[in-house]
């Protein structure tokens, strides 16, 4: 397995859901994710340590992880041989952070071969376990990282306190160091000037609100990924129980928002769908900005059945397979901006044309 | 909890300070906060917090001071921790104890770990302190329908030979 057989699958994160349907909030709640930050015991955090000390971590840990059942078969990547593509190309997969796609000579990332189970290593600390998955599915991913961390500490003697729990090199992470995320699409309470209420009450209530690409990155195509903040004093079922309850109830908003645009403003949600359709299957230069804002609006008009021929399935590998990194991994070359705004809406073109507005 | 400054609104803003190794902690409402010139929307380093707000990065700062002191495991100081707002190492955590222990109970859900545990430390900790924590991890996992891990700690309750309540 190389780097380029990735290219074949869909992503984890917007990977189709569970065959047969029924997902809670489906549509709605596009993936889910948990990663666990641990480091090992006597040994100085990867921003302090320095790089010929990263390095022997690196080849200590890395060779640990290759060969956990847990991750096999599995896909070992050293940061120093990636090319600006490739990083892209996994940071818009979120198998890599946006801090780990800087580094170089020490840090690298291991990846499950279905991009569900992956390992970042020397990122901030010494190892990043992530499970991801589509749909709501945090305490499936609490059980499948739990089993691999529990794997990994027979080999490896983590940083722990019983007082303060796994040591962190940021003190937010301490405790559990655990971070368990999903990411809503969530269009129709941003039609309605909902949603900004909404991040101030999720933000007050101690829970984080990002954009598509994580930490630092606004809002694109209406995705909203929504995490926990606090990491101790609380065991992590709890962490995970009130981050399914919040999460459920924001998504029971968007879906009553769409309800109510449908049932009193539904020129609007015509005219914004609509319009989207036009641009997507007529222009012939897109930014990325402008394709997934306009792919948003077509994933809400396949899901309120207002456009025909078109799948969730295809929205999701347009939104993921338009952005920088996928588009010029697809065509196995660097493709300056100009021709890469062309090549992003032939791409989607020829998609889009195919569906119909009804 | 009230505003300190109003005393009429639910404060939502807390902050711990160390001013020579004094805590004071503040509650406010987001008015109030924003009223004194703090942007509640802008975030808060921990560092800063925790070595003062506003004030010039000090490289060498007096004995004793937060600041100045450094970890004996990898020689970061208070000033470096400022700079990068990330800890040097495992060993930080007890040196920098007395200027962390109230930010981290402020920030977080209380100040001590209840969650998962390495299998190798547990082995550490006295038997009946250990069967305690799996007793009332079982507990939340069934409260919270996490019937997955309940059964993993009742499996580990069991194989220490005492039956899970």
């Amino acid at each position: 397995m190389t780097l380029n057989d990735l290219i074949h699958n869909p992503g984890a994160w917007l990977a189709s859901g569970p065959a047969g349907g029924g997902e809670p909030h489906a549509g709605i709640i596009v993936s889910s994710r948990i990663r666990l930050a641990r480091n090992l015991e006597g040994v100085a955090f990867p921003g302090w340590a320095g790089e010929d000390e990263c390095t022997r971590i690196h080849a200590r840990v890395a060779g640990i992880l290759h060969s956990l059942p847990s991750l096999t078969p599995c896909l070992e990547l050293e940061l120093e041989t990636l090319s600006p593509i490739d990083r892209e190309f996994l940071r818009e997969r979120h198998l890599i952070s946006n801090d780990l796609a800087q580094k170089s000579r020490g840090s690298g990332v291991v990846i499950r071969q279905d991009e569900v189970l992956s390992v970042m290593i020397n990122e901030e600390d010494h190892l990043r376990l992530q499970a991801l998955r589509p749909g709501f599915r945090l305490p499936e991913l609490w059980t499948e990282i739990s089993a691999l961390d529990t794997e990994l500490e027979q080999s490896l003697r983590y940083a722990f306190s019983p007082d303060l729990g796994y040591l962190t090199a940021c003190p937010t992470n301490v405790g559990t160091g655990l971070r368990a995320s999903v990411m809503i699409h969530a269009p129709g309470l941003r039609l309605i000037n909902e949603i900004e209420p909404i991040i101030k009450g999720l933000t007050k209530i101690g829970l984080a609100v990002r954009g598509l690409q994580g930490e630092g990155t606004e809002a694109s195509g209406n995705m909203y990924q929504i995490s926990n903040q606090t990491t101790l004093g609380e065991t992590e079922p709890v962490i995970i129980e009130r981050l399914i309850q919040i999460v459920g109830e924001v998504a029971h908003h968007e879906a009553n928002a769409r309800t109510r645009l449908l049932e009193h403003r539904e020129a609007t949600v015509a005219d914004y769908v609509g319009r989207a359709y036009g641009v997507l299957s007529h222009a012939r230069v897109l930014t990325s900005q402008e394709a997934l804002d306009m792919l948003s609006a077509l994933r809400l008009g396949c899901e309120l059945g207002m456009i025909s021929g078109l799948d969730q399935d295809s929205a999701n590998r347009l939104t993921l397979f338009s952005l920088p990194g996928h588009l010029q991994k697809s065509e196995g070359r660097a493709i300056p901006p100009d021709e890469r705004d062309q090549a992003r809406a032939r791409l989607i073109r020829e998609v889009v044309c195919r569906a119909t507005v009804t | 909890m009230h505003c300190e400054h109003c005393q009429q609104h639910e404060a939502t803003i807390h902050l711990t300070q160390m001013i020579d190794g004094q805590s004071r902690e503040l509650h406010l409402c987001e008015d109030c906060a924003e009223e004194n010139g703090l942007n509640v929307q802008s975030v808060m380093s921990i560092p800063e917090i925790l070595f003062g707000m506003g004030t010039p990065v000090e490289e060498d700062s007096g004995e004793g001071k937060a600041s100045g002191k450094s970890c004996p495991q990898c020689h970061m100081r208070g000033c470096d921790f400022k700079k990068t707002g990330r800890l040097g190492c495992p060993s930080c955590y007890e040196t920098f104890s007395a200027e962390l222990g109230p930010l981290l109970a402020a920030m977080h859900k209380g100040g001590r770990h209840i969650g998962k545990m390495p299998e190798s430390r547990c082995q550490g900790l006295e038997k009946e302190a250990r069967l305690s924590q799996f007793q009332k991890q079982l507990q939340e996992a069934i409260r919270t329908e996490h019937y997955e891990e309940a059964a993993r700690l009742r499996d580990q309750i069991r194989e220490a030979g005492h039956d899970p309540q």
